[in-house]
């Protein structure tokens, strides 16, 4: 069964007497423990298509069925009840965090609002989760304007599993990284999923980030989805004009590296 | 205190904390320093100043002790004008607040309304609320923040609804926040401190009004301010202009303070936020 499942998904923003389709007739699955990276050129809609399935923005029309369920349709309290199995890392690494939060409250938030552990273990599983993404536990303690960009990623990917998602978006998340930190970040992404079978989509308009993560790879252009396919597929046989131009775009890509290897650079 | 020395770092901030923190300290003992009832008889009158040791400013067309009427004045300087602020704080942020959390016809209605108390200049509203009303200091209070409470409504509400397109935000809806929580923890905090910081803005402002009012007699008659003091004067302008003088002094003195400090506190702010 698959545990994503989007079907005819549009989105149109009208601003300043301009209409744009930021998103038509979008149809893709995701398996579960699969991560599906999302291409695209700047304005293709791949950031419209993430804040639609984190039901931050409404879609006008099409469905999403997430674990079984129709996920659109979901309100109040039933809705952030469920939000629990879909959680999203981020691209801007400071403008995700309140700027008054410090590494504990960051990770206490989740686990309390869903009662992951009981009260007086959540000290204990914040530590935990910080050693998890490769962080000393003492960074509790630390506002979270104190810790460096990498480390704030690792941060907002501890609070991304806290809550024990079964699909993460990462819509950019590493792009805002130096090329030395993001091969960690990546690494760590691809051991968290190996251990708890979590499904990524991973958003991203550098081929060469995906095609170290991704096992399929979703080409978009102005709203629509153009190419899908697996990750060597896409790469070394485009169909579409535009992940031709993405990989145009990143040169060593022609090499013919294996897929799915780490990002090291 | 981290945030005092921050204030204190810029030299307006030193300067304005320096003016305001001895004005605070008059006013709050100004029994002590100047004790009995200012608006007593006290000497011979329309004595000169820095004649007379026993009243260093001299006395006033009554003999009253114009000294003794510009410490106890600050207290009503001071407390008017802070406690207006206050309460045009306090009105802005829950108009503001309602108006940026309900948007839609709520927000539209509210904002029509401050665009009502925003065309009317703030005097004249003041102006018209006392003489319909009657002199008194809750009345004065009031009637000044009623003219003051629309900017910090609208800068509230435009806080609001540019924090809540934060990517914080958006996080805090995907952990399942609750969205009370969301308002509480995640908006307010970050929304208040531009509106804080023209809280002093208003404190001068509101002080100069109530100088005003009482200028024309609408303050409270019961206790001495430097507007009354300044009215008082202006019968004796040509022979003993020192009357109207010194509490003018008193007046600009305490505002430029005020600017200062705001003038630091802004600097502060924006320090921090730097930092970040
Ligand atoms: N809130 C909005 N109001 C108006 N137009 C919007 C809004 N959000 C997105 N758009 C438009 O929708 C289109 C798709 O935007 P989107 O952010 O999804 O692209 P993207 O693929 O994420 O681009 P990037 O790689 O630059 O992040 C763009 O043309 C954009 O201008
Ligand atoms: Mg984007």
């Amino acid at each position: 069964m698959m545990l994503l499942d989007i079907a005819d998904l549009s989105r149109r923003f009208s601003s300043g007497g301009r209409d744009v389709a930021a998103l038509s007739d979008v149809s893709l699955t995701l398996a579960p423990g699969e991560t599906l990276g999302l291409a695209g050129a700047s304005g293709s809609g791949k950031s419209t298509l993430a804040r639609i399935l984190l039901r931050l923005i409404p879609a006008d029309g099409g469905t999403i069925h997430f674990e079984g369920k129709d996920w659109l349709t979901l309100s109040g309290a039933e809705l952030r009840r469920r939000r629990a199995k879909m959680q999203m890392v981020f691209q801007d690494i400071l403008g995700a965090f309140n700027p008054r939060a410090t590494v504990a409250s960051v990770l206490d938030d989740p686990l309390r609002i869903h009662e992951i552990v009981p009260k007086a273990e959540r000290p204990g599983e914040i530590a935990a989760l910080l050693e998890r993404v490769g962080l000393p536990a003492s960074y509790a303690t630390r506002s979270i304007r104190e810790v460096s960009g990498g480390q704030r990623q690792r941060i907002a990917i501890a609070r991304a599993i806290a809550t024990r998602p079964s699909l993460i978006v990462l819509d950019e998340a590493v792009s805002a990284l130096d090329v030395s930190i993001r091969g960690k970040i990546l690494e760590l992404l691809v051991e968290l999923q190996q251990e708890r079978g979590i499904a990524y989509l991973f958003v991203s308009h550098d081929l060469a980030v995906l095609r170290a993560v991704s096992h399929r790879i979703a080409v978009m252009q102005a709203g629509r989805l153009v190419e899908i396919g697996t990750a060597s597929q896409v790469i070394e046989n485009p169909q579409s004009s535009a992940a031709r131009a993405l990989i145009a775009a990143v040169p060593r890509l022609v090499t013919g590296l294996p897929e799915r290897h780490y990002y090291d650079v | 205190m981290r945030r005092i020395q921050n204030i204190t770092k810029t030299p307006e901030g030193a300067i304005g904390f320096g003016i305001i923190a001895a004005l605070m300290l008059v006013a709050l003992f100004a029994p002590i320093v100047s004790p009995g009832d200012p608006l007593r008889i006290a000497g011979s009158p329309l004595l000169a100043p820095f004649v007379d040791p026993a009243f260093p400013l001299g006395t006033d067309r009554l003999g009253r002790d114009v000294l003794a009427g510009i410490i106890h004045g600050t207290r009503t300087s001071l407390a008017v004008g802070i406690a207006a602020a206050i309460a045009a704080i306090a009105i802005g942020l829950c108009v503001g607040l309602a108006a940026g959390f309900a948007g839609g016809a709520v927000d539209e209605a509210l904002m029509r309304i401050v665009d009502a108390f925003q065309i009317v200049p703030s005097f004249l509203l003041a102006l018209a609320f006392v003489s319909v009303i009657g002199a008194s200091v809750p009345v004065v209070v009031l009637a000044i923040a009623l003219g003051a409470w629309a900017d910090p409504a609208r800068l509230t509400r435009a806080q609001v609804l540019s924090i809540r397109e934060r990517d914080y935000v958006a996080s805090a809806r995907v952990i399942g926040m609750h969205p009370v929580e969301i308002a509480w923890k995640e908006i307010l905090p970050n929304a208040l401190p531009p509106v804080l910081a023209l809280s002093a803005i208003i404190v001068a402002a509101a002080i100069l009004t109530e100088a005003a009012l009482s200028f024309l007699g609408l303050g409270d008659p019961n206790i001495v301010t430097w507007g009354s003091m300044i009215a008082e004067g202006r019968n004796v302008l040509r022979s003993s202009p020192s009357l109207s003088i010194f509490p003018g002094l008193a007046l600009v003195i305490t505002v430029i303070g005020v600017y200062l400090l705001s003038e630091g506190l802004t600097k502060a702010l924006a320090g921090r936020r730097s930092e970040a």
